[in-house]
């Protein structure tokens, strides 16, 4: 709830009071932040505020790591971040992402 | 993370010194649902980091102590597993050496800063009313009440919680996660968030080994799968085994934070 509450806050704040009608966020697969708790909570935390009723789109973005042993980067959906080649020195490339990516105004009606 | 407990209004978060009475904080965003039509929608790209805003403020928080040679050790760990009992203990056999003061955090009760206290710190307590977490706004207030001199150590003892308070920056100097030997080795890969932001986890009540199934080795290794370079101690508040070594780390954090440059 304390990170949706913070994408409302940050979405708020950047669009002035204007009426948003969908919010991108990217999520990154070892954040072990729950897409479907996001979406739960948006619902609430977006109520009698400038979001109130917009689609929120979550893009899942894969965890991918590299090795500083072998040097290959490869896929990893969790938190045990291990090498195929057995090592867990690497580090992360992709999937430790938590944006809010871009959102929708509604371009008429716009208020100040 | 705290997605799911309901956690995250701060409408309820209490910053209180011991003897001193409540100060509800309100805090809210402005009001908005202005009536409006709808129109065609231009996309705006934000590419904005959720936590941002927390995270700006810790690292202010982190800079400003730091300036002031204050290290702060942020502690975490299930409900029980002896994070207060350690500070105390800490405190009255070190706290002569190097001045402590602690921020304390729970849902409810002053019970922890009034133990902190009994043992000769200076404590605030932070409730977080229905949150699981503490984060950079509160730990921010709290520092403002608490006042800590230059060059003291200043702990802050998260909500008992092995998930949220992993993703939270509260302005440390160094992350510690103190688990108990009575909740099972196989903590770590059940709470991977939590060991991998970890610099340090301490393994308290070792004096119970006997009678429990946990191998310290067991839990080190899963520690160091999701966090390679993490430094595993084992000891005991009970009976003070190896707290020299807990100590010592507190002495080398000193030496390190001095050596880092702000960011």
């Amino acid at each position: 709830m304390a990170l949706t509450l913070d994408v409302v806050d940050v979405v708020a704040t950047r669009t002035a009071g204007r009426r948003v009608s969908c919010v991108r966020l990217d999520v990154g697969e070892l954040t072990g932040v729950v897409p479907e708790a996001l979406r739960f909570c948006f619902d609430l935390a977006t109520q009698g505020t400038g979001l109130d009723g917009a689609r929120l789109d979550i893009r899942v973005v894969p965890g991918r790591i590299t090795c500083r042993d072998c040097g290959a980067t490869t896929a990893c959906a969790d938190r045990i971040l291990l090498c195929g080649c057995g090592s867990a020195d690497v580090a992360v490339v992709h999937g430790e992402e938590l944006l809010v990516a871009s959102v929708e105004v509604v371009k008429e009606e716009a208020c100040a | 993370m705290c997605l799911t407990c309901g956690c995250g209004d701060e409408d309820g978060v209490r910053v209180r010194a011991v003897d001193e009475h409540e100060h509800h904080h309100h805090d809210h965003t402005p009001e908005h649902g202005h009536p409006h039509g709808h129109g065609q929608t231009e996309t705006l790209e934000l590419g904005t980091r959720v936590l941002l805003k927390n995270d700006r403020l810790a690292e202010a928080t982190r800079t400003r102590l730091r300036a002031r040679g204050i290290d702060v050790v942020n502690l975490m760990s299930s409900p029980g597993s002896g994070k207060t009992s350690l500070l105390e203990r800490t405190i009255s056999e070190t706290g002569g050496r190097r001045e402590i003061c602690v921020i304390e955090g729970d849902q409810e009760t002053m019970a922890d800063a009034e133990r902190i206290a009994r043992a000769g710190a200076r404590a605030v307590q932070v409730n977080t009313g229905a949150g699981c977490h503490l984060d950079a706004g509160m730990v921010d207030r709290a520092v403002a009440r608490l006042a800590p001199p230059d060059g003291s150590l200043l702990f802050v003892e998260n909500v008992g919680n092995l998930v949220c308070p992993a993703l939270f920056d509260l302005g440390e100097s160094a992350k510690v996660v103190v688990i108990s030997v009575t909740e099972g080795d196989d903590k770590p890969l059940k709470y991977p968030h939590m060991f991998a932001v970890a610099d340090l986890v301490v393994v308290n009540k070792t004096d119970l080994l006997p009678y429990v199934d946990f191998d310290v080795d067991v839990l080190g290794k899963a520690a160091r799968s999701l966090n390679p370079h993490v430094q595993v101690m084992p000891l005991s508040v009970r009976n003070g085994s190896n707290l020299d070594h807990w100590y010592a780390w507190l002495g080398d954090l000193a030496a390190t934070t001095a050596g880092r440059d702000p960011a």
